[in-house]
């Protein structure tokens, strides 16, 4: 027999999706206000209105999402993920090439982005792995291929040009974690990232310092102990190899436009000419903000075009301009409370696929959040990658609404779901 | 596993907290920022470089930056009651004035953008004494190309604007709309090194976009590095009178010094006045430029292509002479039988063949280069024979490009065997098929800028170097100095440049320059669309050759006439800095060479 909450849609994740898309709208509207007010609502180039046409469009997608069967990710999960794997090596010969990334294909007007697929895409693909009966719980093989399934994306997408995108994907470690991927390795990952991010920061020969320094140090204490001397001596050889390569990728590897913003990470007014610029003045409209903001379209740094792109990656800076330390806190947890309510969703599912889509969707959409407010305020560099919701840009909004919808879509009928 | 489910959101809400802290930090703790914003801000001004300076070979000035400049609009500013004030001033429609207001507020309504480009004298006058009054406008001043002669448009080409299209393919990210680029000529292939380096300037402008200063006193600004200057190898006195000769024809002139590959003139007739693409009626001067029918923007030198004709005996006589088919000094008794021929039946050397350009002679000498006896069936026999022949001529430049350091330059054409075998089927075609060959005509096609390189190769007695424009980038010596020698012995040269001689060293003739020998052959190119083409190739001195020259001159008949007559007038001009024969030249300047009869 059938209870009546079979279907229930999570009605708490709804509501503050439509909290988060309006009051994105709101803000995008007072990043392209005109103070003299002599644009109409209704003309096409502003971007406010041309959002409500990408709302209205995403709500067409979530009807569609609940009209598809919800076995259908499961059961399609591998060739889900083929096919955009597919799309994104196919994007590598055809695609057009726009501001030194090759991430589009143009067929007439209609601009596709396969790499915004492949968020999906990867996250049923990963879901789809993990959750396979067949293989040991965590067999070595497993986690083999679960890492080279998000991989293999990163991968095709660095070589379009397009390394803020393909971070994204590093993400999904988190998932790893919570499906029992050893911590020693989750802590090994975030040391490689620290270290990388410190060998940008100080010079690399003192670095190379710290660790004879760490080595030495560990030799004298663990003079005795042949397995902790064997760590020490591993991880110091690994932290120079990494340190070097570091600079390697940095000066052989990147592109020039993103060495400099890499660099301008380190000091934003080394380079006046490139991204420091944006993130000078993306932090002068946000540090002026105050605690209680300047008030809704009263915004002076970016009302008058001293931000660039002020409707897509730098829109949070309408919010803290506007809205101040308050407002910007205020949404801060709007979305903090948003991702601990899709982690209690995945949790209270019987099916294992479902679960790990979950934390797919959460790992994806928190790292979007974290990082695209850190590079507003100069915490993390420039990688051009949207605010979720709040980020002017059909593509990116259509993103996170399927991924949201996907799952609560899976999420209302998870009565019927099997466990497994 | 509970406790990772907790440090999951642990570290959710870990993040939020150090975010938050940061924004207290940067929005409460630090009160800088508000200040910044509240009494000033820091915008940005990109300062234009100078492009460089084009220079012919001795120091005189070609191609300059003039300073113009162009009414900004701040359309935050902007009271539209001036309106009325600025459509007279400007002398444009309100539908004029709407559009460009349009463009400008939809770039942005609190940055200056272009309104108007490049004011006339006149209009910046006018403007200038109005301008404390009018808000919202303001002048900015920058440089568009100057030129200091009419003519070398096909030398120097010009610059506009960048293209969409252009800025997508460009992967330095160094353009930004609205830049300046080479689009062809000189001004292209150079592009990098003549464009320059941007610099930045920082100033305090408060909210109202009044400027408050430079920021920090220009610590941070960087200043504008202008482009490297160009030498070019033209020699400009000669390149203004053979474009004065050249004036009312349509063809082409290439003078090169063969000791170096250096161009000293390169004329394209009829040509364009490039300074009408520098102004700011740009898009109306090329349409109408474009659309005539004599085709000015196409040039001649480079993309032209004709039958090479007679000239190309000397090349046939040079290969032959080095398969040892013929001996210079063989005597060839020819009925005039074989091929139509102006030259009379009797008995021929190589010297007399050359000179008097018999058809017969040389049809019966490419027979023996292309049927050397080594198969049995004429067909294989022919076909080795030929891809030998055919290799000796792409030796001489020809069907393929020489690499000159313009755009465009074409090809040529010299057959395959595959494009012969397409025509007629493999083993089906031999000597027969291909005979007009022997006399320059048929499918070859050459371009002036090949036949002045064959010029070249005479005068050197077997080898070019690759022929360029540019002798030195900003104070470096560009280096050119590599031989490109042709595998045929230089004594086979002499009985053809006797031949040459004979032809143009006559005195008396008109092409004769009094104590100077000099070598030179002539063609009447076969035109099937209407009356024939007159080219001339040849080199001077004889000895220690100083320049080699190729002419064409477009439906001018006979080749003794139109083309030998400009190039000895350049030639002359060049080696003795004047010319005497003032009937000639008034000959070649009234450019009527149909009336006579032929020689």
């Amino acid at each position: 027999m059938r209870s009546q909450n079979r279907y229930q849609i999570d009605t708490l994740s709804v509501v503050y999706f439509l909290s988060l898309v309006m009051l994105g709208w709101i803000n995008i509207y007072a990043a392209d206000y005109d103070m003299d007010g002599t644009t109409s609502f209704f003309d096409l180039n502003q971007s406010s209105t041309r959002q409500l046409l990408w709302i209205g469009a995403s709500f067409f997608l979530i009807v569609v999402i609940f009209i598809l069967d919800y076995r259908f990710y499961d059961s399609f999960g591998y060739i889900i993920w083929g096919v955009s794997v597919f799309f994104l090596l196919a994007v590598l010969f055809f695609g057009k090439e726009v501001a030194g990334s090759t991430s589009w294909f143009e067929i007439g007007f209609i601009k596709i982005q396969p790499s915004e697929f492949a968020k999906i895409a990867t996250a049923i693909g990963l879901a789809k792995h993990l959750s396979s009966q067949n293989v040991g719980l965590f067999g070595k093989y497993k986690l083999v291929i679960s890492v080279f399934l998000f991989l293999i994306p990163m991968g095709l997408i660095i070589m379009q040009g397009d390394l803020g995108t393909a971070m994204v994907f590093g993400s999904l470690i988190l998932v790893l974690y919570r499906e029992g991927l050893s911590a020693k390795l989750l802590f090994f990952s975030f040391y490689v990232v620290l270290l990388f991010l410190l060998t940008l920061l100080i010079d690399q020969w003192i670095l190379l310092f710290l660790v004879l320094a760490f080595f030495l140090l560990g030799l004298g204490l663990f003079i005795k102990n042949r397995k902790a001397l064997i760590f020490i001596f591993g991880l110091s050889i690994f932290s120079c190899g990494l340190i070097k390569s570091v600079d390697f990728v940095l000066n052989q590897v990147l592109k020039e436009h993103q060495q400099l913003r890499v660099m301008s990470l380190i000091n934003p007014n080394a380079d006046p000419l490139g991204i420091g610029w944006n993130v000078m003045q993306s932090k002068i409209a946000i540090g002026s903000g105050g605690f209680r903001g300047k008030g809704f379209l009263k915004g002076t740094q970016t009302k008058f075009d001293f931000v660039p792109a002020q409707t897509t990656d730098f829109i949070f800076c309408t919010v803290g301009e506007e809205h101040g330390w308050l407002g910007a806190t205020l949404i801060m947890i709007l979305f903090g409370a948003f991702f601990l309510r899709l982690l209690t969703i995945a949790e209270r599912q019987k099916s294992s696929f479902v679960r790990i889509y979950g934390y797919s969707v959460v790992s994806i959409m928190f790292f979007h959040f974290a990082i695209n407010i850190a590079m507003t305020i100069g915490l993390f560099p420039v990688i051009g990658i949207p605010l979720p919701f709040f980020s002017y840009g059909g593509s990116s909004l259509w993103t996170f609404t399927m991924l949201l919808f996907i799952l609560l879509k899976l999420d209302s009928q998870r009565m019927e779901q099997l466990e497994h | 596993m509970k406790s990772r489910i907790l440090g999951i959101k642990f570290f959710v809400i870990i993040t939020i907290s150090v975010l938050s802290i940061r924004l207290f930090s940067i929005q409460i703790m630090d009160t800088d920022y508000q200040e910044i914003a509240n009494r000033n801000v820091i915008q940005k001004g990109i300062e234009y470089p100078y492009r460089g300076l084009i220079f012919d070979r001795h120091g005189k000035l070609l191609l300059y930056n003039d300073p113009v400049f162009d009414l900004m609009i701040t359309p935050k500013n902007v009271d539209l009651s001036d309106s009325l004030l600025i459509k007279k001033l400007l002398f444009i429609t309100q539908r004029e004035f709407d559009q460009a207001y349009l463009k400008a507020t939809s770039f942005s309504r609190h940055l200056p953008s272009i309104f108007y480009k490049q004011l006339s004298n006149e209009k910046f006058a006018a403007f200038q004494d109005i301008m404390r009054d009018l808000e919202g406008f303001n002048i900015n001043s920058r440089t568009t190309r100057g030129y200091a002669e009419i003519g070398l448009a096909n030398i120097l080409g010009y610059v506009g604007e960048v293209t969409q299209n252009q800025l997508n393919m460009d992967t330095t990210g160094y353009y930004k709309s609205g830049d300046n680029i080479g689009i062809t000529g000189i001004e292209k292939t150079y592009e990098r090194s003549i464009r320059g380096l941007r610099g930045v300037k920082y100033r305090n402008v408060d909210v109202q976009g009044i400027n408050m200063g430079s920021f920090e006193n220009g610590a941070y600004d960087t200043l504008p590095q202008p482009g490297q200057n160009l030498v070019l190898t033209i020699e400009g006195a000669l390149q203004k009178y053979a474009e004065r000769l050249m004036e009312g024809k349509i063809g082409s002139l290439v003078a090169i010094d063969p000791s170096s590959g250096e161009i000293l003139a390169l004329v394209s007739a009829p040509s364009y006045d490039p300074s009408l693409f520098s102004g700011r009626a740009f898009s109306q001067n090329f349409a109408k430029i474009q659309k005539d029918s004599l085709k000015p923007l196409f040039n001649r030198p480079l993309q032209a292509m004709y039958p090479p004709g007679s000239m190309f005996k000397t090349i046939q006589a040079l290969v032959a002479l080095e398969q040892d088919q013929v001996k210079a000094d063989e005597i060839i008794t020819v009925n005039g039988q074989l091929i139509g021929d102006h030259a009379p039946p009797g008995r021929y050397d190589m010297e007399r063949a050359i000179t008097k350009s018999s058809n017969n002679y040389f049809f019966k000498v490419f027979r023996r280069v292309i049927q050397q006896g080594k198969d049995p069936s004429p067909f294989i026999d022919s076909r080795i024979g030929y891809n030998k022949w055919r290799d000796y001529v792409l030796q001489f430049g020809f069907g393929k490009m020489l690499d000159i350091d313009l755009p465009n330059e074409e090809a040529g054409f010299v057959p395959s065997l595959e494009s012969y075998d397409k025509i007629y089927g493999e083993n089906r075609w031999k000597f027969s098929n291909i005979y007009s060959l022997s006399i320059g005509q048929g499918e070859l096609l050459v371009t002036p800028l090949q036949m002045a390189n064959l010029g070249v190769i005479l005068a050197n007695r077997g080898y070019y170097f690759t022929p360029h424009l540019v002798r030195k980038v900003g104070t470096e010596n560009l280096d050119f100095s590599q031989k490109k020698s042709i595998a045929i012995d230089s004594e086979h040269f002499e009985s053809v440049l006797n031949g040459m001689q004979a032809l143009v060293s006559v005195p008396g003739s008109r092409a004769y320059i009094p104590d100077l020998i000099f070598c030179g052959k002539t063609s009447t190119v076969e035109n099937p669309q209407g009356l024939d083409h007159s080219g001339f190739m040849g080199f001077a001195p004889r000895d220690n050759p100083k320049i080699a020259i190729s002419v064409y001159v477009e439906n001018a008949g006979w080749g003794a006439r139109a083309a030998l007559s400009t190039a000895s007038l350049v030639i002359e001009k060049y080696l003795n800095g004047s010319v005497k024969k003032k009937w000639l030249e008034n000959y070649v300047l009234k450019g009527d060479f149909q009336d006579a009869k032929p020689e």
